[in-house]
């Protein structure tokens, strides 16, 4: 009762809230406001939605007496970023009707939709669930959408990966009927408290948790900044089990100590049969050791961090009946995408697209959502989403790939050879105006700012650097931005911290190397930087490791 | 000390007025006052207190939404005082109406609303004349006094049917009727003075009064007659970007005009004509607009007559007639004698859509001066409550704008208050009373407030009022407008108000949302159970708006909740709001 009333307002809404079902009956049908009432916006996100305004019109329509101009954000549940041609005309239909007309790909390998309206949520589901899709999890403290490496290149392995990113997000999804009732309209089922929510119980868990798989040497799904990382291990053609890498998250909150990103900690080895009993014994030590009365420190890294990993070691083979195996050999070379065309040993071709910050939508000059929904009515294979927000034109059969590159040079689409180094391997976050977190701006502020850096890099003598560069526009980490090696956090409108050299495989987190600076700073910073990596960098070295070994940042 | 600190004879609302107008006197006011009333009763005392067998009773009866009926019945009972005759006046729905036959003198000052419509306190009275059981009237004096808008079809016809409807009964009419436009001050007072001359020859000789001496003086000296000059202090469009309507908020300060006002009150704005359309008409006519011209009386250049004084964006059937002679046109000519087919022509049609159309040869400044209506004063409901603004006043303005036959036009007053007057300038203003909108004076009473579009404005009043005399009684209001994310009139301030739990309901339709269009006599009905529980309970109802169609809509919503849910038929539910109306509790300020 006591440690009950210490809880904090999230956790105790979550409990209190029937599985999920909170107030939204009422709060969908309430005319006079467009926003969800307090304790929903909390329950709203376990069902992928994010209660937002738009933050541009905020303080007018503060002025004219009106409520911010509430909307809704949902992601889509999309284990491993994959889907048929038919579920993109789907989606691209619910763009235009229920959202604001752009599909946003995430770093999470799925879809946003931005700018819906509340009366819009339940028709845009029901068209979802038509489409075979949903939103359960997206968000929430749950686990989160599985996301994987692409693999254009290897087919049966993508298969593998893939089938295991829907069996790890089918075990550990929740199941309540709180999302068929919501906005399916069914009834609701006469069940046990143990048959509302077998595996996360009432209290779910204390914060998100987040699974990737990465097919080494491949690490385009950064798969250390996760809570879970599954690291597959090949024998011949098959997979034969994966290291696990533990604590993984890239949050933290300014002027908090306590709170930090981290990267996943490589523990041992599971055999692929194990694999989903195994995530499931993982997520469940979280469950019921992850702290619950601090939010801020719920986090698995933090549980791992109070406990120690020998402490994990011993939960995981209690509640596994099996311990970890020894770690076998693995090596991670690159997070970037390989764009273009791409064959596999099925002899398959994949096409890998730069999607700028990962937002499809008919621009001026360049109709994206328009190609891309021709593209979807004469494909015949599959659409990949990457973790770094572009996406793949998947098995195309020889015979296809000539009309789909006709549509790619009719619209102009850009296969990364029409853009730098630096801006195709750039990630970035949706910020303003749509999302509550936001400092800075992200989305909207890439195109300056990587033209400004492409001019400083020209003028360097680095123009044809591969730079990683991440903008998140607060220190969340929807970009990852501590794995750039060129990273901005945002701070205020117009200042960010500039953190400098991460690796290009994922291994090696950014420092913090300026606070809180503007435009002119960050390109003052970086100009002598630049230039002596110009001068001093060795064959192939990566910026991030010239930074590091020339000392401008600290080893760790 | 407070008025209501000893034993008091007066009723609740007495003090309640009492309070309100001594609450912010100065010294000097009071001690005015105080001669005032020394003076009142005086002229109380020497005049006839009671009707003797030779003596008549003047019965002054007004019936008006607006308090334009009652400040002329008003000024009507004070004169005819000072002449030392008998007078009572009263509220048309306070009167007895079977006391008609008792009568001797009855004077009605009535406006007409909508469609030819009574105004709601002249209904019951208006109703019994016509039916059945009006009784014959030989004995009965009667004289009526009309006001209404000549730009409606049925201008003044509710006076004229009490004027008709009374000869017809055997009264005899002691003056002709006078239809009053919009500008009916001046002919209003010159049918008041030549009335009462008449009463007063017919009566015996009493001692007159010197009228000077007790002609009350209105407390703060500024009035519709001699308006304060406010400054705009802050003006904000309520519709967010994309909407299809320009509704504005806009705050005066009150400070130093000694202006008071209750919520359901109106502010009284005079406006002026868009300087562009004058220069339009002076090019058009080749008329000089330095040229001095007469209007009221006073001497005034030809431009400034038709910029301050007189209304050129509306034309009149008067205006019609005068130009159809000075015009020879046949068309016009034509147009007079149907009247449908003129009002149809009206709509939209300025004075220089006429002069264009129709030019009139030769046509002199002054005649032209001579055919225009004077620019009446708009009224807006006043959108606060002064117990929770003090000094201000804020009213909400619908900036009226369209394309017309190949010009941008506008409302003179809304896009003058929109568009051309700038925060800090004065604007002339007066308080036009409503004692017909009035909070209940039980704070426990429930309210139901219906007010879609600008028609939410007092409710807000109502809002700032309980919630600054932290009144008890429930409130729920129903609102409705085009779209739900741009035209929610005040939305942040209901939706706190009922976070806060002082608004207990809150309805809304947005007709241009969705493919069905809805409007708030949807919401009625919706909630039509409910809504019966609360009418049961006491709650008063206020409607507020849109005249032609809004008003009756909703009243036909409630005539079928009532039936639904009180179980009886639509005749006893007609009745059931009769009442309600009789007792103040069906309240309505339409327009």
């Amino acid at each position: 009762m006591s440690e009950h009333d210490k809880l904090p307002e999230a956790e105790q809404i979550k409990r209190q809230s029937h599985y999920l079902r909170g107030t939204l009956d009422e709060s969908l049908a309430e005319r006079a406001t467009g926003s969800v009432s307090d304790d929903d916006t909390k329950l709203i996100k376990f069902h992928g939605i994010y209660q937002q305004d738009d933050r541009d019109l905020r303080d007018e329509r503060r002025k004219q007496k009106l409520e911010p101009r509430f909307q809704f954000m949902l992601r889509l549940r999309l284990p491993g970023g994959v889907l048929t041609p038919k579920q993109w005309l789907g989606l691209d239909e619910v763009a235009d009707r229920f959202a604001d007309g752009s599909l946003r790909l995430t770093t999470r390998q799925t879809f946003q939709f931005h700018e819906i309206f509340k009366e819009d949520l339940k028709p845009l589901i029901q068209h979802l669930d038509a489409l075979g899709l949903d939103s359960r999890g997206a968000c929430g403290d749950v686990n989160r959408n599985v996301v994987t490496n692409v693999n254009p290149h290897l087919s049966r392995a993508h298969r593998q990966v893939n089938d295991l990113a829907w069996a790890i997000s089918e075990r550990l999804r929740w199941h309540s009927g709180a999302y068929n009732e919501t906005w399916l309209g069914e009834s609701p089922a006469e069940l046990t408290e143990d048959e509302q929510e077998p595996f996360y119980t009432y209290r779910y868990l204390p914060r998100k948790f987040k699974i990737a798989i990465a097919m080494p040497p491949y690490n385009d799904c950064d798969v250390l900044a996760n809570d879970l990382g599954l690291i597959a291990v090949v024998e011949g053609d098959r997979i034969a089990g994966f290291n696990v890498a533990v604590g993984g998250g890239m949050g933290m909150t300014y002027g908090d100590d306590t709170t930090y990103p981290r990267l996943a900690s490589p523990v041992g080895f599971i055999p692929a049969e194990d694999i989903v009993d195994a995530c499931e014994a993982i997520v469940a030590v979280q469950r019921d050791y992850g702290c619950r009365t601090r939010r801020a420190h719920a986090r698995f890294k933090y549980t791992l961090d109070d406990h120690g990993l020998d402490w994990f070691k011993d939960r995981f083979t209690e509640y596994h009946g099996k311990p970890l195996q020894p770690l076998r050999a693995y090596q991670l070379t690159d997070s970037g995408d390989r764009f273009g065309w791409v064959e596999d040993q099925e002899g398959q071709h994949h096409l890998t697209l730069f999607i700028p910050s990962g937002r499809v939508r008919d621009f001026e000059h360049l109709k994206l959502r328009s190609a891309l929904r021709e593209i979807a009515q004469v494909h015949s294979g599959e659409f990949r989403i990457t973790c770094n927000q572009n996406l793949i034109i998947a098995q195309v059969p020889g015979s296809e790939k000539t009309a789909i590159q006709k549509l790619v040079d009719k619209y102009g689409l850009n296969d990364g050879s029409r853009s730098s180094a630096l801006a195709r391997n750039a990630i970035s976050c949706v910020a303003f105006p749509t999302c509550g977190l936001a400092m800075a701006e992200a989305e909207r502020y890439m195109p300056e700012l990587t033209r400004k850096l492409e001019l400083l890099m020209e003028e360097t003598g680095t123009g044809s650097e591969e730079i990683r560069l991440r903008v998140s526009g607060c220190p969340n980490g929807c970009a990852r931005p501590f794995l750039g090696e060129i990273a901005l956090t945002g701070k205020a409108p117009g200042k960010y911290n500039l953190y400098l050299g991460a690796d290009r495989s994922g291994q090696r987190m950014n420092r913090l190397y300026l606070e809180n600076i503007d435009e002119t700073q960050i390109l003052a910073a970086l100009r002598p930087l630049l230039e002596r990596y110009a001068r001093e960098k060795n064959d192939n070295e990566a910026f991030g490791d010239f930074l590091l070994r020339a000392g401008v940042i600290d080893k760790h | 000390m407070t008025a209501s600190s000893q034993p008091s004879p007066l009723s609740d609302v007495q003090r309640q007025q009492l309070q309100h107008l001594l609450r912010d006197l100065n010294r000097q006011q009071i001690e005015w006052i105080q001669g005032y009333l020394a003076g009142f009763q005086d002229a109380r005392q020497s005049a006839p207190t009671t009707t003797g067998p030779n003596e008549t009773t003047l019965i002054v009866l007004f019936g008006s939404q607006t308090g334009n009926a009652e400040a002329l019945a008003q000024m009507l009972t004070e004169r005819a005082q000072t002449r030392g005759l008998t007078v009572e006046c009263m509220d048309m729905d306070d009167f007895p109406v079977r006391r008609l036959k008792k009568e001797r003198q009855v004077v009605i000052i009535a406006s007409t609303h909508g469609e030819g419509d009574p105004p709601d306190n002249a209904i019951g009275l208006h109703e019994f004349l016509h039916s059945r059981k009006a009784p014959k009237l030989d004995q009965l004096q009667f004289a009526v006094l009309a006001l209404g808008d000549s730009s409606y079809e049925y201008f003044c016809k509710t006076g004229a049917d009490f004027d008709a409807q009374l000869s017809r009964l055997g009264a005899e009419r002691l003056l002709d009727r006078v239809d009053c436009d919009l500008d009916y001050e001046q002919a209003a007072e010159q049918w008041v003075d030549k009335l009462i001359e008449k009463l007063a020859d017919q009566a015996p000789a009493t001692a007159k009064l010197e009228p000077s001496s007790i002609t009350p003086v209105p407390d703060s000296g500024y009035s519709r007659k001699n308006p304060f000059c406010a400054p705009l202090l802050d003006r904000v469009c309520l519709n967010a970007r994309g909407s299809s309507k320009a509704v504005y908020h806009l705050e005066f300060s009150l400070e130093e005009s000694g202006y008071t006002y209750t919520p359901g009150d109106s502010l009284g704005v005079y406006a002026q004509n868009d300087p562009v359309l004058v220069s339009q008409l002076l090019e058009q006519t080749a008329l000089d607009g330095t040229e001095m011209v007469t209007v009221k009386d006073e001497s005034v250049p030809l431009s400034e007559a038709l910029q301050h004084h007189l209304e050129i964006t509306r034309l009149t059937p008067p205006t019609v007639q005068q130009w159809a002679t000075m015009s020879e046109s046949r068309t016009l000519a034509g147009l007079i004698e149907n009247r449908h087919e003129l009002m149809k022509w009206l709509y939209g049609r300025d004075l220089l859509d006429i002069w264009h159309d129709y030019p009139v040869a030769g046509l002199n400044a002054q005649t032209l001066v001579n055919q225009l209506r004077h620019l009446p004063p708009r009224l807006y409901s006043i959108a606060s409550s002064q117990t929770a603004v003090d000094d201000e006043v804020h009213v909400t303005v619908a900036a009226v704008r369209y394309h017309h036959r190949g010009r941008d036009r506008a409302g003179i007053a809304s896009s003058w208050l929109a568009d051309r007057v700038n925060v800090e300038q004065e604007l002339p203003v007066f308080i036009d009373i409503n004692k017909n909108f009035r909070l209940p004076l039980d704070p426990h009473a429930p309210i139901i407030m219906i007010g879609p579009g600008t028609g939410v404005a007092p409710f807000r009043a109502f809002m700032q009022e309980r919630e600054a005399l932290a009144q008890p009684g429930a409130n729920w209001l129903f609102f409705g407008d085009r779209n739900f994310r741009s035209d929610f009139l005040y939305q942040s301030e209901w939706l706190s108000w009922r976070k806060g739990g002082l608004l207990n309901r809150l309805d809304v339709a947005f007709s241009r949302d969705n493919r069905e269009k809805l409007y708030v006599q949807h919401r009625l009905r919706e909630n039509g159970r409910e809504l019966w529980q609360w009418l049961e309970n006491g709650a008063h109802i206020y409607v507020c708006g849109d005249a032609s169609a809004m008003a009756p809509d909703v009243h036909k919503a409630l005539i079928e909740v009532i039936v639904a849910h009180g179980g009886t038929d639509p005749e006893s539910a007609e009745h059931y709001l009769r009442n309600m109306s009789q007792s103040k509790r069906y309240q309505r300020d339409v327009y």
